[in-house]
């Protein structure tokens, strides 16, 4: 990592990965890197085009399309399902596992994983079984979880920088190895869908008519949860904690206002997510701004706007 | 031979200290078209659950067709009450029918030409196949009721199980709604639970009353006595809200 606490937001950090070369035919025009002077609107594009080659900014596009993929399909889910507020919470629970990690030094990774799933199914007990109020007791989990992370964290010297990186995550520094990780969860999720989406719609809108057909609810609705624990540890690695819960929600949250089905409403959201990302990381770029912050404001104000449009123009397109 | 579609058992059902429902023997028998009155908190979504096999009573048993209700309840086609729903459900009218398709041994495999089959004729049965891509939230409450009667007619039932099939909705719906059961009648068992007296009481062929216990007599007649357990109060503050021929002749 270049930084100290191994977070490159800027794109005029240098960057220590290969391919950080201007291409052979920008060579008489302004280094991409090069922001100290001022520059005129045409070479900002071009140095945006040259930016595109470099591998780190590819690297950060397909690591977008990978997540977008991932938040768009199992996004959906949490939006129809009304567990935004437990996704919040595995997500930051999924923090005391990588403190237990780094205190107990094995892969923060595994201990994500593990602190993830048994925080989302604690959280689908309590949403499921208890008569109290769920939100407190999701929120103390919650706010535990976090806390028993920075705790052991505090206890272990040395590692504060790793922790930064999965607050805010940087997707301008994903390594390979991550997008490889990535893909496959795509393709788990996806197989997942396929083979058990009416089910999954089934347990999603009635639970008590599914109940009624002799359907495995719980079972479903545990499996459910385990693939949001495992697709948010995956996300955060690459994009951080509060970029997790926005992609989760945001894309699919638009989609929902346009389209009549859960499926068009995943793949429109897994578009979208793309389209955030691609434009937040050039705006990021142009302007040299933090890039998760930029992804996050222009899905967020995409958001507001088409909320806007849909109350003055109600309409759904129609999908058979 | 008659056959007996519900068999209820001397039912005790509490969530705490008191008995919400409490000595309940019911029978439902084939082709019977039951309405299941009560006050508000007189147990009647609770029988309802029981009936699903969502709740289990504390004591005494409750078979359909003669099978504990886990097993039994696949006969069951339920209509839940249409009130409580999340109208941005991205989901049409025709996945909302398809539904009733499911089983536990359908698991992993895909809906085929025979339920999607089953599923136009039980839209059609109910007059809304013209909306089937719309969203369920896009729909009325009056719509709305008859969706979820053609899910609960597309699992092939013996029975039909209603929640307050007409809350919410005016009375030119709430006849129309009755009327399809009517004729539903022809095939299909009904038992529906209302705590409208009077819309109830004009349109199925027997009354139960269900005030923690349940008064049945097999037939449409509801007499003082009945009232006065049921609702605990004199019987002519509500005799006039109810058509006089639910009344045995007075003296």
């Amino acid at each position: 990592m270049a930084s100290p606490i191994g977070y490159s937001p800027h794109i005029n950090n240098p960057h220590p990965q290969d391919g950080d070369k201007p291409h052979p035919q920008d060579r008489d025009k302004p280094h991409p890197q090069d922001r100290d002077k001022p520059h005129p609107y045409m070479p900002m594009l071009e140095s945006l085009q040259s930016a595109l080659q470099l591998e780190f900014m590819r690297n950060a596009i397909i690591a977008g399309i990978l997540v977008s993929i991932a938040c768009g399909i199992i996004g959906t889910f949490v939006v129809v399902n009304r567990i935004v507020f437990i996704s919040g919470g595995i997500a930051h629970a999924a923090y005391g596992g990588i403190g237990l990690a780094i205190f107990f030094r094995f892969n923060p990774l595994l201990g994500a994983i593990f602190f993830s799933l048994l925080s989302g199914i604690a959280m689908a007990v309590v949403e499921r079984r208890t008569n109290e109020r769920k939100d407190t007791i999701i929120g103390t989990l919650w706010a535990m979880g976090m806390s028993i992370g920075i705790i052991l964290i505090d206890l272990t010297r040395g590692y504060k920088a790793n922790l930064m990186n999965y607050l805010f995550g940087s997707i301008l520094a994903v390594p390979k190895q991550d997008l490889w990780l990535m893909l496959i969860l795509d393709l788990v999720i996806l197989l997942m869908v396929c083979l058990l989406y009416k089910e999954l719609l089934a347990i999603s809108f009635d639970p008590v008519f599914a109940t009624t057909r002799n359907l495995p609810v719980d079972s479903l609705y545990l499996l459910l949860i385990s693939a949001i624990s495992l697709t948010i540890v995956m996300v955060m690695q690459v994009v951080g904690l509060i970029m997790v819960i926005a992609l989760l929600t945001i894309p699919p949250a638009i989609a929902n206002q346009y389209v009549r089905g859960m499926i068009p409403m995943m793949i429109l959201g897994s578009l979208l997510g793309m389209a955030f990302i691609l434009v937040g990381l050039i705006l990021s770029f142009l302007f040299n701004l933090t890039s998760g912050a930029t992804i996050i404001l222009v899905a967020g104000t995409t958001y507001f706007l088409s909320y806007l449009f849909q109350f003055f123009f109600p309409r759904k397109l129609s999908v058979p | 031979m008659v056959e007996r579609v519900i068999d209820i058992k001397g039912v005790h059902f509490g969530y705490g200290k008191s008995w919400v429902l409490e000595d309940i023997n019911f029978q439902v028998n084939e082709g019977d078209f039951i309405g299941v009155i009560g006050p508000n908190g007189g147990g009647k979504t609770t029988l309802i659950k029981v009936i699903l096999g969502l709740l289990k009573p504390q004591k005494g048993q409750v078979f359909i067709r003669g099978y504990p209700v886990e097993k039994g309840r696949k006969f069951i086609g339920y209509v839940p009450q249409a009130i409580e729903f999340d109208r941005a459900f991205p989901i049409s009218v025709q996945d909302v029918v398809r539904m009733g398709r499911l089983s536990q041994n359908r698991l992993l495999k895909p809906y085929n030409q025979k339920d999607e089959k089953i599923v136009q004729e039980c839209l059609e049965k109910v007059e809304m196949w013209h909306l089937r891509h719309h969203c369920i939230g896009e729909l009325s409450g009056g719509e709305r009721q008859r969706v979820y009667i053609a899910r609960a007619l597309a699992t092939k039932p013996h029975i039909l199980l209603l929640d307050e099939p007409t809350a919410n909705v005016d009375s030119k719906v709430q006849n129309n709604i009755y009327e399809l059961l009517r004729q539903l009648n022809e095939h299909i068992t009904i038992l529906l639970v209302s705590h409208d007296l009077g819309a109830i009481s004009r349109h199925v062929k027997t009354i139960a009353c269900l005030n923690r216990r349940l008064y049945y007599h097999g037939d449409k007649l509801i007499t003082p006595e009945m009232l006065e357990a049921t609702y605990n109060c004199p019987i002519d503050l509500i005799a006039h809200g109810i058509p006089h021929r639910v009344f045995p002749p007075h003296q």
